[in-house]
């Protein structure tokens, strides 16, 4: 909301200087946001006179100006203006001045070999108007204020302030509302709405309300016989500093008191309607081209302003391009109605038309106000453009009756936290308008349609005091000391994460949506937005690894040689939402080295490698883990792997990527991927700090070596387990350390060596036990087909 | 000189010329082996008198232990040259690089994230969730928000088809405010109505269909929500001030309360922060009314509304508090100094490595919540 001192000084009588006004303006919940001074820029300009004119050398359409501004011996000037001649009076920029319409800086020039200091300047050049057929012409008299700057004898030294008026705040979309509230803090005194009586004779049109739902009131009056034309200055004035454009008298009033009192109004061409106006539904499939010259199709929640031809008005949101006042308009009729906040709101919100009428009626205008607003408006249209007013017809009732609050004052400290004396709070309220009776029973003003219970006055109060006042009060604090917030799975992400990057990985964000493209081979999105930002940001994405590839892509195209992401966020299923770790590794695993020579590229055991260490730092059971395949189509089918606990519990998938999948996304080469499912992983509820106890054996562990001859298909971690099934107690440990394929061991075979560690804890190990267990490792590598190999 | 003195300085003239492990055994057989010649001499004490023997036999004996001495000694000394030789010829460029492991990070909104953690456990703040696909209920009418509120204009809502009971569309959530209502109807749930204390904060994204140089349709938040008895707007003031006097680390933090409006608070207050310009950058603290100085506009807050309290089901008479929402993205920026929001959602190596924390920089009390 814009708008100039000047004018909120016309409804506010105030000393204050402008910063405390603004200061003000933000400290009770308007916030400044942005001053502006038209003046500001228009500084250097001074009221120049043409002294002598006379044709350019040689151009014919150029004149060579002598101009007078007062502080200088008089300025040479070349000048194109059509109108320029001695003796007229204008407005001159001298060189080194910046022309604000024009964005440049004047200098000296030659302009076909003649010199020309300064420019006589043009209203658009100015920003003063859109007029560039000539330059500004001012009145003869303006002659003895030579050399005066133009802002000052122009008055345009008025600074425009604009402030954001939250939603709740209808009554201050009009500046009347501003200064009221603004004079609530003692800053100045609101000065006494004086509507004067108008002459009205006639009976007022034939209007009526069909739809006492959506339009409960509407008043209606007309004015015949008027000329309509420009708005005088002061008008104009006020409306270009609130950001309107003065278009005629007739619009330029209905903007005019929207803005002044938040209160809109839309104005008829009397001779283009037939019949009386009516407020109705409007019919399903009805249609009206609106005043931004779009045809809009209603429907039967929608309410009309209608005649006998037609539908003229989406009530309460914009009028009809048809109807409305034009410079030939002579008669008019004025509507002033009061439309359903919710209605209007719903009705904008289906045609998503937005206007400064729909922004108000939703919020809510004063029901009290609808004869003052027509008397306003009918009093500026009988002073600017003549005419007779008829009597006002008054259709239907506006809800005007006034909501009462119990109130404490007392409440102010218990809620606001600031102790205000009662007399005190009792006097704010009345400024803001409010009624407070001696048993604390508030009655709350029309225009204050936000206020309902006692929490919103407390509001009223400590906005005005100022909420920097409130004394900063320490919360209670629990006896003791502070117990651990984070829930399990919150501590279980968090190690888990600083496993990641602690294994050299990058965490990095990805959008939550993905396209459809990039959501296709992942099994396709559940989740897919109505109306997305763009079809690249559309489904929600159910895997993190298209976006992980994404990003390893565009850093695979700024040259990165090895690149290791991972997002820790949420996959989005039909059902429900899963934390999810992601991992993609690309480029080189290893660089070349002087050690270790070439680079090596990652291949899925580093995926693998990785999973582990993060689910074991996220608390899993890793060697209770089984491998299983089916990782998902997106991976390569014979390098990809899934770890689970039991065949159904899958806590993790990784693998080569599908060349297929990598080469859609553009990422070269192989990279590999893997997801960690963090709502999979069992939850260690249980916090008990002491450890099952525990001394270190005196005996020494032994380690013993076992190489099998096994069929080529056989899982390695089959054997390893059925190796270290042999002895639960003594075997500590059991791990594959060579895997051998070639003729010597046969077609459709492998060697695997498995090295087990021994630990005994009772007695050294005597070669009979070992005979004994290593039999028993043996018979249970055989029950896998596996021959110990000789 | 005696036969023993002889024999005895002969053979240390040996042993310290012997150049290597070989000669001196050499040296050692022809002195003290079975038949050497110091071995020899030792035989010849049993034909002596004891008057001989007394005069002969230490001086024999020391010979013996004399020389065994010089040949373990030498022997020491060949061998340590023979090593250092050998280490000589080991020699390696040390200026080579070693072998060196990937460096991984951690994003700075999880940093924050974790730092938020930390400063809110200390007051009490445990962290809540919440999902991100929302229903309206949720989102908007538990939080005051009716349908036909000129608020939800303001929200840019991602829609889905999918519809909940209420026939609504499903939606993306516009704010951490949902898991304000999730939380309060699980405690009245929990305590059939009764109530009990709460106080949270909820992290997390949240969307608005948004997009330019300083908005990004996803981005991170953070709520606070505190209900207990009695708590005011002095309480909101002061867990505001010390969060961001903690965040920041510095204790010259100025906040300004300027009322405001949000539908599931009152009275409502945005909170601006104090920052002054150093080395051409914003940085908060200092005095805002400086010349260098300014506020900017950083939370919204205020006292939760008795509509809110209602709808979830707990007495507005009763239990009162106070809620309060941020950017996590904007403070990450505020307090590291980036300057481009669009960057934290791309996924730059380079970026990362810059503005990325160390895995073990995980914030604590004690040592400092800012890396």
């Amino acid at each position: 909301m814009k708008f100039s001192l000047s004018w909120l000084k016309a409804h506010l009588d105030t000393d204050a200087s402008l910063t405390e006004i603004t200061d003000k303006l933000t400290d009770i919940g308007l916030e400044l946001e942005g001053l502006e001074n038209p003046a500001d820029a228009l500084k250097a300009f001074r009221v120049a006179k043409v002294i002598e004119a006379g044709p350019h050398p040689n151009a014919d359409k150029l004149q060579l100006l002598k101009v007078d501004d007062g502080s200088h011996e008089p300025w040479q000037v070349v000048c194109g203006a059509p109108n320029a001649r001695k003796d007229m009076v204008g407005v001159f920029g001298p060189p080194g001045t910046y022309i604000p319409g024009s964005d440049f800086t004047l200098k000296p020039a030659k302009i076909r070999d003649v010199e020309s200091f300064g420019m006589m300047c043009s209203a658009r050049e100015l920003e003063l108007g859109e007029d560039h057929d000539g330059i500004i012409e001012l009145p003869a008299d303006a002659a003895s204020a030579v050399g005066t700057s133009y802002a000052d004898y122009a008055d345009l030294d008025d600074p425009v302030i604009d402030v954001a008026i939250t939603p709740n705040r209808q009554d201050c979309m009009g500046v009347r509302g501003i200064a009221r509230d603004l004079a609530a803090t003692g800053i100045g005194t609101l000065k006494a709405l004086t509507i004067d009586a108008i002459a009205r004779s006639g009976s007022g049109p034939d209007v009526r309300t069909d739809d006492s739902e959506g339009c409960p009131a509407f008043y209606g009056c007309t004015v015949n016989g008027l000329s309509n034309g420009a708005s005088p200055d002061w008008m104009q004035a006020r409306l270009k500093s609130a950001g309107q454009k003065p278009i005629n008298a007739l619009v330029d009033i209905t903007n005019y008191v929207m803005l002044d009192h938040g209160r809109p109004l839309h104005v008829y061409d009397v001779a283009k309607l037939k019949g009386g106006l009516v407020a109705r539904k409007a019919t399903a499939g009805e249609k009206l081209t609106a005043l931004n010259d779009k045809e809009y199709v209603l429907d039967e929640t929608m309410t009309v302003i209608a005649d006998d031809n037609g539908a003229h008005d989406i009530g309460g949101i914009m009028g009809g391009a048809e109807t409305g006042s034009e410079e030939s308009t002579t008669d008019v009729l004025i509507e002033c109605a009061f439309f359903d906040p919710a209605s209007i709101a719903k009705t904008g919100q289906k045609l998503m038309l937005t206007s400064d009428a729909r922004q108000r009626f939703e919020r809510g205008v004063d029901p009290a106000f609808l004869d003052d607003g027509i008397d306003i408006a009918t009093a500026l249209v009988l002073q600017l453009c003549g005419g007779s007013a008829s009597e006002v017809t008054r259709a239907g009732t506006p809800p005007t009756e006034q909501r009462t609050v119990k109130y404490d004052p007392k409440q102010c400290a218990t809620l606001g936290g600031i102790d205000v004396a009662p007399e005190k709070q009792k006097s704010i309220l009345e400024a803001l308008g409010f009624a407070v009776d001696a048993s604390w029973q508030v009655t709350v003003p029309t225009w204050r349609r936000d206020v309902a219970g006692w929490q919103d006055l407390v509001e009223e109060v400590i906005r005005i005091i100022g909420l920097d006042s409130i004394p900063s009060t320490p919360l209670p604090r629990k006896a003791g000391v502070a117990k651990p917030t984070a829930s399990p799975e919150q501590l279980a992400e968090r190690k888990a994460r600083r496993a990641a990057a602690a294994r050299g990985l990058n965490e990095t964000v990805t959008w939550s949506f993905i396209s459809d493209k990039e959501a296709a081979p992942f099994g396709g999105g559940n989740w897919s937005l109505a109306n997305p930002i763009s079809e690249d940001l559309k489904v929600m994405r159910p895997s993190l690894l298209p976006g992980l590839i994404a990003a390893a892509q565009r850093n695979a195209d700024r040259g990165a040689s090895s690149i290791r992401l991972f997002e820790v966020g949420r996959r989005y299923l039909e059902s429900t939402e899963h934390p999810t770790i992601g991992l993609v590794l690309g480029g080189e695993n290893r660089a070349r080295s002087w050690q270790a020579g070439s680079a090596t590229k990652y291949d899925a055991y580093d995926a693998k490698a990785e999973v582990l260490a993060i689910l074991e730092a996220a608390g899993a059971p890793i060697d209770k883990l089984m491998d299983f395949a089916e990782a998902g189509d997106h991976y390569h089918p014979g390098q990809s792997g899934t770890l689970r606990l039991g065949p159904k519990k899958i806590l993790a998938a990784y693998g080569v990527l599908h060349p297929t999948v990598t080469k859609a996304m553009g990422l070269k080469g192989t990279a590999v991927a893997a997801e960690i499912f963090l709502d999979a992983i069992p939850v260690k509820r249980a916090k008990d700090h002491m450890r099952e106890a525990f001394a270190p054996p005196a005996l020494q562990a032994v380690t013993r070596d076992f190489a099998f001859i096994v069929d080529a298909d056989l899982p390695a971690s089959d054997l390893v387990r059925a190796v270290k099934g042999a002895d639960k107690k003594l075997i500590t440990g059991a791990r594959l350390f060579d895997l051998f394929e070639g003729a010597s061991v046969g077609e459709g075979k492998k060697s695997l060596a498995v090295e087990i560690t021994l630990q005994p804890t009772e007695a050294t190990l005597t070669e009979e036990d070992l005979k004994t267990l290593s039999d028993k490792v043996v018979a249970n590598g055989a029950k896998l087909g596996a021959e110990l190999r000789g | 000189m005696s036969d023993s003195e002889a024999i005895k300085e002969k053979y240390l003239g040996q042993v310290e010329a012997a150049a290597d492990g070989d000669a001196l055994e050499a040296i050692r057989v022809a002195a003290l082996g079975k038949k050497g010649e110091i071995s020899a001499l030792l035989k010849t004490l049993g034909k002596m008198t004891p008057e001989e023997r007394q005069s002969e036999g230490p001086k024999i004996n020391g010979a013996r232990q004399t020389v065994a001495d010089a040949i373990a000694a030498r022997k020491d000394s060949i061998e340590t040259e023979a090593l250092n030789a050998q280490l000589a010829t080991e020699k390696l460029d040390m200026t080579l690089p070693p072998p060196s492991g990937p460096k991984g990070s951690i994003h700075p909104v999880s940093q924050v994230m974790d730092e938020l953690a930390e400063i809110f456990a200390d007051l009490g703040f445990s962290v809540a969730t919440g999902p991100e696909i929302e229903d309206d209920w949720h989102n908007f009418t538990a939080l005051n928000i009716p349908e036909t509120h000129p608020a939800r204009a303001m929200h840019d809502t991602f829609y889905f088809p999918q519809t909940d009971e209420g026939g609504m569309p499903k939606l993306l959530r516009t704010h951490t405010s949902p898991v304000q209502i999730r939380t309060m109807m699980d405690v009245a749930k929990q305590t059939d109505g009764a109530g009990e204390p709460i106080y949270i904060i909820a992290p997390g994204r949240t969307y608005r269909s948004d997009s330019d140089a300083t908005h990004t349709p996803m981005f991170h938040q953070v709520e606070g929500l505190v209900i207990d008895k009695g708590i005011h707007m002095g309480h909101l003031k002061w867990t505001l001030e010390t969060f961001v006097r903690a965040f920041f680390e510095r204790d010259d933090i100025t906040l300004r309360l300027r009322p405001s409006y949000f539908p599931f608070t009152e009275p409502s207050a945005e909170v601006d922060l104090g920052f002054t310009v150093e080395k051409g950058r914003r940085i908060i603290g200092g005095d805002p009314r400086s010349e260098n100085g300014g506020w900017m506009e950083i939370l919204g807050s205020g006292m939760v509304h008795p509509n809110v309290i209602r709808n979830c089901g707990l007495d507005p008479d009763v239990w009162q508090g106070f809620a309060f929402g941020c950017g996590i993205d904007r403070l990450a920026m505020l307090k590291y100094g980036m300057d481009d929001l669009r960057a934290f959602f791309d996924g730059d190596l380079r970026w990362t490595e810059h503005y990325g924390f160390d895995a073990l920089d995980v914030p604590t009390l004690s040592g400092g919540v800012g890396a």
